[in-house]
Order: structure tokens, then C-alpha cells, then sequence
């Protein structure tokens, strides 16, 4: 019963981090929203006996990916407050014509085959275990890993050339 | 008790808001965040698919965690790319990026 309080409460403050993040007009608190966003759903993973991706979910998303968000919205100049004022007319209800018809579409899809089954949350202590999951991530997923070490050493090779490629003016670099 | 449909709402809801703000964010930066929002909520139907199965080979979250190392790359190349386009227009509105129109 616990578990449905946590959800509940935490779910509300998924919900609202994501929207200040995207309705906040100063960038440094779309930034902290998603911040809000990300620890929710590390405690959400908890909540699923995910332990190993709540941890990795906390130390990535919130620490890695959201210093580097805030790094550059500071780079680039938080003070410069975005316009609003649409330039393209009608694109802010379609967007939120898009957005609501997904998610109802979502909803509709979802209803027409609601899944049933059995059910075993929370019975299961030992499920997502360091130890289980690298069972599974080094032996049935190895492929995969190793697929992914070379996903990051290509993302990595093409950051650092794109950030050594300087344009036309090379006086104007430091 | 905690059944598969609560996730399930709660993805469609998070995945809906991240669209929104794809879709209507000018700022560059704002818009990969919104993206990360999508990616966050596709994430807790895995997770919830695999507690829900009780999947021996835990794949859920075996794929969540790629998920987690493509949205880490993707967020590199694409800040740099923001970065790129900082240096040269001094601006990441991504309404002024209308260089490949027509």
C-alpha cells in the first residue's frame, strides 16, 4: 500500500518537473525541472526493484548529462530570456493538439488491450541486483555491450572534431 | 497494489509533455532536454515491462540501460553541435537555423 502513496506522490512531481521544464521561461529552471524529473524517476526504478538502473539513472542523468545542460545554458547566456511570441502561427496549438492526441491515442490503443496476467511487483527482493544484471549484460548481452563501447567511441571521436574544427575566421578563435 | 497500468499512464503522460516541448521550445539546448524527457519515459515502460514479466533474462532493463549509454552520446554530439552553431551565429534559436530552406 506504501508503494501506491510513493508512486502517487512521486508521479505529481515527475509530472511537474517536466512541465516547468517545458513552459519555464528562464533556462536555469527548465534545467532544475528536469533535474526534479530525473531523480523522480530514479526513485521510481527503486520503487520497481531496478536498483543497479536507478543508480545508474541517478549518476548519468543527474549528475553527468544535467552538468553538462546547465554547463552550457551557462555558457551560452542564461540572461537572454527566450521571446515567446510566436513567429510561425498556430504552432503552439498544434503542438498541443499533437501532444494531447498522443497521449489519448496512447490511452485508446492501450484500452483496447489492457494487459493482463499476473502481477509481481514488489514480492521479489533479489530482482535487479548488481549480480543479476551483469549475469545478464556480460553473458546473454555481451554483443550489445560491446556494440555500445563503440557507440561512445565514435560519439566521443565526432565531439572532439567537431569542437577542434574551426570556421572561416581562425583570428577570432582563441 | 501496483498494477502495469499505472506505468503505463505515467509514461504516455511524460513522453506527451517532452513532445510539447519539442515541438514548441526555441531554445536549442531546451529542446535536446525535452528530448532526454521522451527517451526518461520510454525508460520507465521497460523497467515496468520487465518487473511486470519477471523476465529471467532481464531484458527490460538490460535495454533500458542502452538506452541510458545512447541518450549519454547523443547528448554529447548534440551539445557540441549547439556548440558549433553558437560559435558561428551566436544565437541557438532554432527558428533563425533556416540555412537548408529550400
Amino acid at each position: 500500500m506504501i508503494e501506491v502513496f510513493v508512486f502517487a506522490i512521486f508521479a505529481a512531481i515527475a509530472i511537474a518537473g517536466a512541465l516547468v521544464m517545458v513552459i519555464g521561461r528562464n533556462p536555469v529552471y527548465s534545467a532544475i525541472g528536469l533535474l526534479t524529473t530525473m531523480f523522480s524517476i530514479a526513485v521510481f526504478y527503486v520503487l520497481q526493484n531496478a536498483h543497479f538502473v536507478a543508480a545508474v539513472q541517478v549518476v548519468i542523468y543527474a549528475g553527468a548529462v544535467m552538468t553538462l545542460f546547465l554547463f552550457v545554458i551557462m555558457m551560452i547566456g542564461v540572461d537572454k530570456k527566450e521571446d515567446t511570441t510566436e513567429q510561425i502561427p498556430w504552432q503552439r496549438p498544434i503542438a498541443i493538439a499533437v501532444s494531447v492526441g498522443l497521449a489519448a491515442v496512447i490511452l485508446i490503443a492501450g484500452s483496447r488491450a489492457w494487459i493482463t496476467g499476473r502481477s509481481v511487483f514488489g514480492v521479489d527482493g533479489i530482482n535487479g541486483t548488481i549480480e543479476v544484471v551483469a549475469d545478464a549484460l556480460f553473458g546473454t548481452w555481451t554483443l550489445a555491450f560491446l556494440s555500445t563501447i563503440f557507440l561512445l567511441t565514435i560519439a566521443a571521436v565526432g565531439t572532439i572534431a567537431m569542437a577542434q574544427y574551426s570556421p572561416r575566421r581562425p583570428e577570432e578563435e582563441s | 497494489m501496483m498494477t502495469i497500468i499505472q506505468w503505463i499512464l505515467l509514461g504516455a503522460a511524460l513522453f506527451s509533455v517532452g513532445l510539447y516541448g519539442v515541438l514548441t521550445r526555441r531554445n536549442a539546448v531546451l529542446v535536446l532536454a525535452s528530448v532526454e524527457i521522451m527517451l526518461a519515459a520510454v525508460n520507465i515502460n521497460l523497467v515496468a515491462f520487465d518487473t511486470y514479466l519477471s523476465d529471467p533474462a532481464y531484458t527490460g532493463q538490460i535495454f533500458a540501460l542502452f538506452v541510458i549509454a545512447l541518450a549519454a552520446a547523443e547528448v554529447g554530439v548534440g551539445i557540441a553541435i549547439i556548440l558549433m552553431i553558437f560559435r558561428n551565429r551566436h544565437s541557438v534559436d532554432v527558428d533563425e537555423l533556416d540555412l537548408m530552406r529550400y
